[in-house]
């Protein structure tokens, strides 16, 4: 593929990315605004994911992409051929063995290392967005650290459901300074944010890039009586067993039988090589 | 405050109207107005229909600028104050009973009565029992104290306008008219409740065209002829 | 006594056009002042300047903080001005949509400017909200209820009280009742009156309304063509006006 630079963007672009990471990383959870180009996928399936890996990868990185925890989906697949054919690296599905691993809405199980860089597809990076619709307020309300506006939104899930019931995207304060929408990560991974690895977070349509240095200290917002909670459906995975990792609900049949499985396939695959089965594992392996 | 030393005093007070809109048509109405007001004393202010007693009146409230002179109320130059002087003036020591009543709309009765008393902070149950009695005295009906007074008929509404100025003991009291329009009873009422703010040393200045009222509670009358421009004083 | 507010010789162009020039007043605790004039007498402009909107020209508008005493609020730093519009100062538009949040529900248009100095209790920034929906009026039962589902005058009763909630000292009005039916006006107005005495607030009140001026305010300001006319006790300036545009504008109102 000798047609393409290395991994699809010019020289010049890569640099202007890697200057806005570098930039996001010494402001953690500032969003540093790029340039960001067309790409040759539509907006929504993870442009800004792709610049921010097309930047960071080297010949020798090892890339996994994975979407809902899926190493086998249209997007994770079609991301992980375009870097293989643009950029001729190595590919896995084996989190311990990626250095480089994008992803859309999760993190993965396996503790990542400080040898890893997570990098995150997200769709509208202003946390204070839905509330608040002029991006020179949203800016200014990020300088001057105005953030009674994120409690509003808490307050009026409690006051509607009783509870906190954003379930994803669920709003952080990064080191004690900006509140930062961590992408749409389901909130039981939340607590993973704070991390040994490096996060880069990359929004392709909003022009938006940025990052979470490792063992930054990241805070999920919440009311001193309605604290956060990092919640998953009650059960355990039908197939590997696990009762620590986030599960898919998924419909068996038009008689309401239904399964739940683990998001991260590759952490569900090897605990099952490992030998564990679940309630209808046996089946599975039959 | 000595006995002798007064409570209201006024000196060479003058007053005029520049109508900038009819030409600018200056219409001086009082000149060189004196005169002295004694805590416990009740002065009467005489004259014809037009002479300038509700001017002259209407001056030492502060509702009108006075052009020239002294006019002072409890040690304050009305004349030369600031707004928030003559306001914590009219608060704390100068009442006022005019010959109508203005309040906001759909408040009850009790409670306009009651203001004076809660502007300065009183507590609230007793400012209203204190509203609640001068209202019976008056013979305002019970059952009317949770109406707005702006739906009252013209004696009634007076009433209400005499037990607000008299809800708070202010030691000096300016009285438009107080018995105009009220029955044989209320009227005696009325007359008692001013011979009380006499004796408690309240320095009073009236307006009665009522001659019995008048010659009853007054020690004293000034004629504002004499202060009328032109007029040899 | 040291003025709540200390306002220097403001002064705002618009280009060529004067916004207003040349205002100075002092302002004490408690009072409450209104600014009356035609449209474009500069009322507004002059308000937005007092209150932090606008960058004056000119001038100096000088209140009287609590931790730093008086404190010049044109030259001090946008952070500490944001600081003073959500806790000592209050702005309550003519427009309730301008001053609300229309898809927050009323509790939490309440409850913003708690959270926002800090408030992290959910049960007590609710329990504020219901109190101050009572005390405008507003049945508890609406607090989960977007304003969008309110009238016009409980919308207005709504953001005075989101405006109110922080115990401010300093409440800028532009225009409050303009746009409410007469007798939804009154109760607002008696309501106002009550909430200033209660609080002990200073007031600066926008209107064309002179009956308004004459129930709410202590003392007014006569504004036409961007100056102050004439100035003094609310009663004073409307029954005896010294100046030809104020005795227009009293004599320009129909009695009822």
């Amino acid at each position: 593929m000798s047609a393409y630079n290395f991994a699809y963007l010019d020289e010049q672009t890569k640099r202007m990315i890697r200057r806005a990471i570098l930039k996001g990383l010494a402001v953690p959870g500032y969003q540093v605004p790029f340039a960001s180009r067309e790409m040759p996928m539509p907006y929504g399936w993870g442009t800004g994911g792709v610049q921010v890996s097309a930047a960071t990868l080297t010949p020798e990185d090892r890339l996994k992409v994975i979407d809902q925890g899926a190493d086998d989906t249209t997007n994770a697949v079609s991301i992980r051929k375009f870097f293989e054919n643009t950029a001729g690296v190595e590919t896995t599905e084996d989190t311990s063995q990626a250095t480089i691993i994008q992803t859309r809405h999760r993190i993965p199980e396996a503790k990542l290392t400080e040898d890893q860089i997570l990098v995150y597809q997200v769709p509208i990076p202003e946390p204070l967005r839905f509330l608040e619709p002029r991006e020179t307020e949203t800016r200014k309300m990020h300088s001057l650290e105005e953030y009674g506006l994120m409690h509003v939104k808490l307050y009026e899930d409690i006051s509607q459901h009783g509870a906190i019931s954003t379930s994803y995207a669920y709003p952080v304060r990064v080191s004690g300074r900006y509140v930062m929408d961590p992408s749409p990560i389901p909130k039981f991974d939340n607590p993973k944010l704070e991390m040994d690895a490096i996060q880069l977070f990359g929004a392709g349509r909003e022009q938006r890039i940025y990052a979470v240095p490792p063992h930054t200290k990241v805070v999920s917002l919440d009311f001193e009586d309605y604290p956060f909670e990092a919640t998953k459906a009650d059960h355990c995975c039908d197939l590997c067993g696990a009762e620590d990792s986030y599960l898919d609900e998924v419909i068996m049949d038009d008689a309401g039988n239904r399964m739940f499985v683990c998001s991260d396939t590759d952490y569900c695959r090897s605990r099952r090589e490992a030998g564990h089965i679940g309630p209808m594992g046996a089946e599975d392996a039959a | 405050m000595k006995k002798d030393e007064a409570m209201i005093e006024l000196s060479d007070v003058s007053k005029s109207f520049t109508l900038h809109n009819q030409g600018g048509a200056v219409l001086p109405v009082m000149e060189g107005a004196a005169l002295k007001v004694a805590p416990g004393e009740c002065v009467a202010l005489t004259g014809a229909s037009g002479a300038g007693k509700s001017t002259l009146m209407r001056v030492i409230y502060g509702n009108y600028l006075a052009a020239s002179g002294r006019v002072l109320v409890g040690g304050l130059d009305v004349a030369q104050a600031e707004p928030r002087q003559i306001l914590a003036l009219r608060r704390e020591t100068l009442g006022y009973v005019s010959q109508f009543l203005r309040v906001v709309p759909r408040v009850p009765t009790l409670d306009v009565v009651a203001e004076p008393l809660l502007a300065l902070g009183r507590d609230r149950a007793a400012s209203l029992d204190k509203a609640g009695a001068l209202l019976r005295r008056l013979n305002i009906p019970e059952r009317l104290w949770g109406l707005s007074p702006t739906t009252f008929s013209g004696g009634e509404q007076q009433r209400v306008n005499i037990a607000r100025g008299f809800a708070y003991d202010y030691p000096a009291l300016l009285l438009d008219e107080p018995t105009a329009s009220l029955d044989v009873q209320n009227r005696e009422t009325v007359l008692a409740l001013i011979e009380e703010a006499k004796a408690r040393g309240a320095a009073i200045i009236g307006i009665f065209h009522d001659t019995g009222a008048r010659n009853q509670v007054c020690d004293r009358e000034i004629d504002v002829s004499g202060f009328t421009p032109g007029q040899a004083a | 006594m040291t003025p709540l507010l200390q306002v220097k010789g403001i002064k705002k162009h618009y280009g060529m056009r004067i916004g207003c020039a040349d205002v100075s007043f002092d302002l004490y605790p408690g009072e409450v002042m209104g600014i009356v004039g035609e449209s474009g007498s500069g009322k507004s402009t002059l308000l937005n300047c007092l209150a932090g909107h606008l960058p004056p020209d000119a001038g100096q508008v000088i209140f009287d903080t609590r931790v730093d005493g008086p404190a010049d609020t044109v030259t001090m730093s946008e952070p500490e001005r944001r600081m003073l519009g959500r806790t000592d100062w209050a702005f309550v538009h003519q427009h309730a949509r301008d001053g609300l949040r229309m898809s927050v529900s009323a509790g939490g248009n309440i409850g913003e400017r708690l959270m926002a100095v800090g408030d992290r209790h959910y049960g007590q920034i609710r329990d504020r909200a219901i109190d101050w929906l009572g005390r405008v009026e507003i049945d508890e039962s609406r607090v989960d209820d977007r304003p969008t589902a309110f009238s016009g005058g409980m919308q207005q009763r709504l953001q005075i009280a989101r405006n109110l909630v922080t115990g401010p000292r300093l409440v800028f009005m532009d225009e409050p009742t303009g746009g409410l039916d007469v007798s939804v006006q009154a109760r607002l107005l008696d309501l106002l009156r009550g909430l200033v005495r209660e609080m002990g607030l200073s007031a600066i009140i926008v209107t064309h309304d002179l009956a308004v001026v004459r129930l709410l305010a202590d003392r007014l300001m006569v504004m036409k063509d961007g100056h102050v006319v004439e100035g003094g006790l609310t009663d004073q300036v409307l029954d005896d006006p010294q100046h030809a545009y104020t005795q227009l504008l009293v004599s320009s109102v129909l009695q009822v």
